[in-house]
């Protein structure tokens, strides 16, 4: 209040403050057009390499072309797109999107830039659950219908880290209130108690049982498929559409917990419907590409950098960001020791952790 | 008997079995200015947050035009009172204008600059609107966090046809304690204005002098009791502040009221 008041500065304000508006608009287009671009990237990169016209091109004609029987490079153009690097481009774009929107919904209910979905207890209760599939689920995958029994170790995941969640949520809630501190606490005992099991489960493994969870811990699309897209889909979707609703009570629970319920949030519902729609986006997207690292930390503070911390928009370019991260993640994967492929979760953890170093180092202040 | 307006009867509060506000009855009437003071301990924040519905009762009943607030849905309340908390920090890098948005409840105006540029100039911070919160002095966040809570009773009152809306009830905890003078009045000022409109108002304040100054009516709790209410001239004797507070001070009148006069103690007084 050391500025004294001259004419003029009271018409100036609002129009003072609309200059310092955050390019809200131009941020959620720019991340559009870089998930655009890394899709259409992910699909024309490779081994074999398709220039992104004949991309569009070749799905085009996949869909709604004549079914004329193709021969020769046309028809490896088709197979290598509509086989293989679509369905894992789609899968890639549904993983990024939900694992980052889950990650700044986390962040708004914990009030904390630095919560992360692994911090409920998901990423160790689905480890614990893959592994004891890739150990056990020999004997009980013929229960399962038929046409999911290849499916068993991502449904194992997902049930784990779902079941996990709602675990250390029940624990954490005494008499109707959810206390965040209990919350995480448990999730890091639960997580601890999941990963020692994990360890029990690797000892007892056989030696390719053990490669095959690994590979799994590291996080891959190699293994997409339609169908693992497909399934997805829906919690990835639901996730996206669902956070319009949550996007107030999150921007009150940053004054905390008190005050969001003064401004009229039912705080313990909001943090029930969170914790469950964080459990089951997450869960998805580990039980299909397994434990991509990361991405639900990063992708969230670099989009609160551009557009700012409301969740308005904070979540669908969230979204957005998380896709095209991912997709571009993936695309390094494969081209760094081509022919042969990183997981992808070491290729995110190569860039995030050192990014994310220095994002605490240069920004304290958002760090919370 | 039917209250209108914000009434506690009989109200209790323990935390892990320690009651730290016992059978408190105590009305917050429309039009008027009511404010708690007692020593630290006594239990003011306690009683305040038991009042917004925010703490669950040991006992009591706390009830809004006869209906029990800890029975309401949390956004019915919310147009019907709002809060100042003591202190407010904000988790992420939001800017006061995005801070008081937050206080904008219902249906939105269709001029959102327009209206935290004049809440911000009630507040005495006109062009503040893109600064960062977190960049904000003490003093300066208070009074952003009294911007949003005016822009919530403002939202409450809209919400309803002209001259329709029932009494919207302010609490405010220590609304004045990192305010310099010229600032701890304006905050007084809009407290005023808030209950000559015809709402309510509960503040907590240290300062006797001001609390006897703004006070319709003032309430001293010590050790979770009332111990005595009524208006500042009745409430304010060298008895009262001696049980509640444990000091002896002397309590002057000048033509506009009692005024605390903590010299009175002497410097023999400030001795352990």
């Amino acid at each position: 209040m050391s500025a004294a008041p001259v004419p003029g500065t009271l018409e100036m304000a609002p129009s003072g403050a609309a200059d310092r508006a955050r390019p809200v608009k131009a941020g959620l287009i720019l991340f559009a057009l870089l998930a655009i671009v890394a899709f259409l990237g992910a699909i024309a990169i490779g081994p074999l390499s398709i220039a992104p016209g004949r991309v569009l091109a070749v799905i085009a004609d996949a869909v709604w072309g004549e079914g004329a029987s193709l021969t020769g490079a046309a028809l490896r153009e088709r197979v290598v797109v509509m086989d293989v690097r679509l369905p894992r481009a789609m899968l890639g774009a549904l993983v990024g999107a939900g694992t980052a929107v889950a990650g700044a919904i986390m962040q708004g209910v914990f009030r904390n830039a630095l919560a992360d979905p692994g911090l409920v207890g998901i990423a160790p209760g689905a480890g614990l659950a893959a592994v004891a599939w890739v150990v056990f689920g020999g004997a009980v995958a013929h229960l399962l219908p038929l046409g999911l029994q290849g499916l068993g170790l991502s449904l194992a995941a997902f049930a784990g880290g779902l079941l996990t969640t709602l675990v250390i949520a029940r624990l954490a809630t005494r008499g109707g209130q959810t206390s965040v501190a209990t919350l995480l606490f448990a999730g890091l005992a639960l997580g601890a108690l999941a990963s020692a099991g994990t360890g029990v489960m690797v000892f007892i493994a056989s030696e390719q049982q053990t490669r095959e969870f690994l590979f799994w811990t590291m996080g891959s699309l190699g293994g997409a498929t339609w169908l693992k897209a497909a399934l997805a889909a829906p919690f990835v979707f639901a996730l996206v559409a669902l956070s319009p609703f949550l996007a107030r009570g999150l921007d009150a629970m940053a004054l905390g917990e008190a005050e969001a319920f003064h401004v009229g949030i039912d705080v313990n519902r909001l943090k029930r419907i969170c914790v469950v729609a964080v459990a089951a986006g997450v869960g998805a997207a580990v039980a299909a590409a397994g434990v991509v690292a990361f991405i639900g930390l990063m992708v969230p503070h670099l989009a609160r950098l551009v557009i700012g911390p409301g969740h308005r928009a904070l979540l669908p370019a969230a979204a957005l960001l998380g896709a095209a991260v991912v997709l571009g993640a993936d695309i390094l994967a494969r081209m760094i020791a081509a022919p042969a492929e990183l997981p992808l979760g070491v290729v995110t953890a190569l860039i995030g952790a050192p990014f994310f170093l220095w994002l605490l180092m240069g920004r304290r202040a958002f760090a919370g | 008997m039917h209250p209108s307006g914000l009434s506690a009867r009989g109200v209790s509060v323990a935390i892990r079995g320690k009651r730290l506000v016992s059978d408190v009855d105590l009305d917050v009437v429309p039009g008027t200015v009511t404010i708690l003071v007692g020593p630290n301990g006594a239990g003011k924040s306690t009683l305040l947050k038991a009042l917004t519905g925010e703490m669950r009762l040991a006992a009591g009943r706390v009830t809004l035009d006869g209906a029990d607030i800890h029975a309401m849905p949390p956004r019915d309340l919310a147009f019907r009172r709002a809060v100042l908390p003591q202190a407010a920090e904000v988790a992420f890098p939001f800017t006061v204008e995005e801070v008081i948005a937050i206080g904008l409840i219902g249906a939105q105006a269709p001029d959102r600059a327009a209206h935290v540029a004049r809440l911000l100039q009630q507040v005495d911070l006109p062009g503040f609107g893109g600064r960062r919160y977190d960049s904000l002095s003490g003093g300066e966040r208070q009074r952003v966090q009294l911007a949003r809570v005016l822009a919530q009773i403002d939202c409450a009152r809209r919400a309803y046809p002209d001259g329709a809306a029932p009494p919207a009830f302010l609490f405010l905890d220590e609304p004045t304690s990192s305010l310099d003078l010229g600032h701890q009045l304006t905050v007084l000022a809009l407290a005023r204005e808030h209950a000559r409109a015809g709402g309510g108002v509960l503040a907590v304040l240290h300062d006797l002098n001001l609390a006897a100054m703004v006070a319709d009516r003032m309430v001293v709790l010590a050790g979770g009791r009332v111990v005595a209410e009524g208006a500042p001239g009745t409430v304010l004797t060298d008895d009262v502040l001696a049980r509640a507070f444990g000091v002896k001070v002397r309590v002057g009148a000048v033509p506009v009221g009692p005024f605390v006069l903590p010299q009175s103690i002497g410097a023999e007084g400030l001795r352990p």
